[in-house]
């Protein structure tokens, strides 16, 4: 069973000629141990696909299912233990609370989900840790600089066992090596059994995904994906 | 990719027979460009016949040679200007585009949009030799992956951006749909690989 599943989506805003067609019968599919990235100029309607795909919107056509679920049949209680458990979003700009610390900010998805705070803390050093912020924990957002802040963004989304990663430009902010980091952790957060959609429109980063899609004015009008290259499979002395 | 210059370089560090430069080149470039021990002493006769290297005799029966002044200079030379460039007119992507833009029942957009999935296929291929390798290891072949990285990812900017130029010149706007371009430009990606 697909991680997440678009059937047919489509998302309107408005109607009559106000009428905004941010999404265009999208289907798409994506598997456990699959990064698919999302590529198209501005307001081709990535944020739209992925906010649909997270359920923080819904679709006026179609339909979203994550792990099987159809979230229109979801109520919020239901949509919300959803997002909390098996969805972790890195938002366009960080949401990130400012009277909390980097660490409260990380740990607090998982407070929410009951688990204790000394361990929800532990879990949220470590994953700073992964993303080369150690000893930054306790820093409020205001005191961190704008790559740093998405850092914390995506530590927060990482954090749990949530299956399903969803980041908006999530290397917008960051610096080349920086940005790699954040793709070997996503890349090895689906190596690990999770899925991911990865917004960008930065190839360089999509690259690292095992296919590509690309929006033009809501609609799907291509996809890549690389076959192995040859000499990799060629002989051995190319490793 | 200078072969002479990189032979310099490593005399400047002392006096070397051919073996031990195809070794020591094969190090410092990650073992990317093999080099054979024919192709050394083909060079440094070349470099010596400049004048920019001296045979310095023999050791242990290999032909050893230093560097001289003039190569000194000439190495120095190396480091303090830019690499030059080719030539772009000769570039054939772009000219594809720009004679696609003026070919009658050619759609242009779609010759951009099948450029950009064998481009971002080709970034995908070299990405994957990179994720094979672990973060710090091999910084030579790490730096050689991120150039042709990089020199990729520039010309998928360049064709979004073209593609928005086209779509944006009234020229353009309601060209009729043409079929399928026929293959990329790219060439089988060849691929790097590390010698040993
Ligand atoms: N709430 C909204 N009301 C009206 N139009 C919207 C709304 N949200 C997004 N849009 C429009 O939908 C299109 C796609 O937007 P978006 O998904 O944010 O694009 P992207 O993330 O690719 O830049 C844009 O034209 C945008 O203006
Ligand atoms: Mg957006």
């Amino acid at each position: 069973m697909a991680v997440l599943r678009l059937d047919r989506v489509s998302r309107i805003h408005g109607s009559g000629h106000v009428q905004v067609d941010a999404l265009v019968d999208v289907s798409l599919s994506v598997e456990a141990g699959e990064l698919v990235a999302v590529m198209g100029p501005s307001g081709s309607g990535k944020t739209t696909l992925l906010s649909l795909a997270g359920g923080l919107d819904l679709p006026t056509a179609g339909s979203v299912l994550v792990d099987g679920s159809d979230l229109a049949t979801l109520n919020r209680a239901e949509l919300a233990r959803l997002r909390r458990h098996s969805v972790g979003y890195v938002f366009q700009q960080f949401n990130l609370i400012p009277g909390l610390t980097a660490a409260e900010n990380v740990s607090l998805p998982l407070e929410l989900d009951g688990v204790n705070r000394k361990e929800a803390y532990g879990a949220a050093v470590d994953a700073l840790a992964r993303l080369e912020m150690a000893g930054l924990e306790n820093r409020f957002p205001d005191d961190l600089s704008g790559g740093e802040q998405q850092r914390v963004a995506i530590a927060r989304a990482i954090i749990g066992d949530r299956r399903l990663l969803l980041a908006d430009e999530p290397t917008g902010a960051l610096d080349s090596m920086t940005g790699e980091t954040v793709l070997r952790l996503m890349r090895r957060h689906c190596d690990n059994g999770g899925a991911a959609v990865l917004v960008t429109h930065d190839a360089r980063f999509a690259a690292w995904a095992d296919r590509i899609v690309f929006l033009h004015d809501g609609r799907v009008v291509d996809e890549a994906m690389a076959s192995t290259p040859e000499s990799l499979l060629a002989d051995g002395t190319a490793l | 990719m200078s072969v002479p210059m990189s032979l310099l370089a490593m005399l400047e560090e002392g006096p070397m027979y051919g073996l031990e430069m195809k070794h020591e080149f094969e190090r410092r470039t990650g073992g990317v460009w093999p080099l054979n021990v024919g192709q050394v002493y083909t060079t440094l006769g070349r470099l010596e016949r400049d004048g920019l290297v001296a045979f310095d005799g023999d050791r242990d029966g290999n032909k050893t040679y230093v560097i001289t002044a003039d190569g000194r200079a000439s190495l120095e030379d190396w480091f303090g200007h830019p690499v030059q460039r080719e030539s772009p007119s000769r570039d054939e992507l772009v000219l594809k585009l720009l004679v696609a833009s003026n070919a009658p029942g050619v759609d242009v957009s779609a010759v951009i949009r099948s450029e950009r999935r064998a481009s971002i296929e080709q970034l995908q291929q070299y990405t994957r030799l990179k994720t094979d390798s672990s973060t710090d290891a091999d910084v030579e072949w790490m730096v050689l992956l991120d150039s042709l990285i990089f020199k990729t990812e520039a010309i998928v900017r360049w064709l979004d951006v073209s593609e928005a130029r086209f779509a944006s010149d009234p020229r353009h706007v309601s060209q009729p749909k043409g079929p399928m371009p026929a293959e990329p430009l790219l060439d089988q990606p060849s691929m790097p690989e590390r010698g040993k």
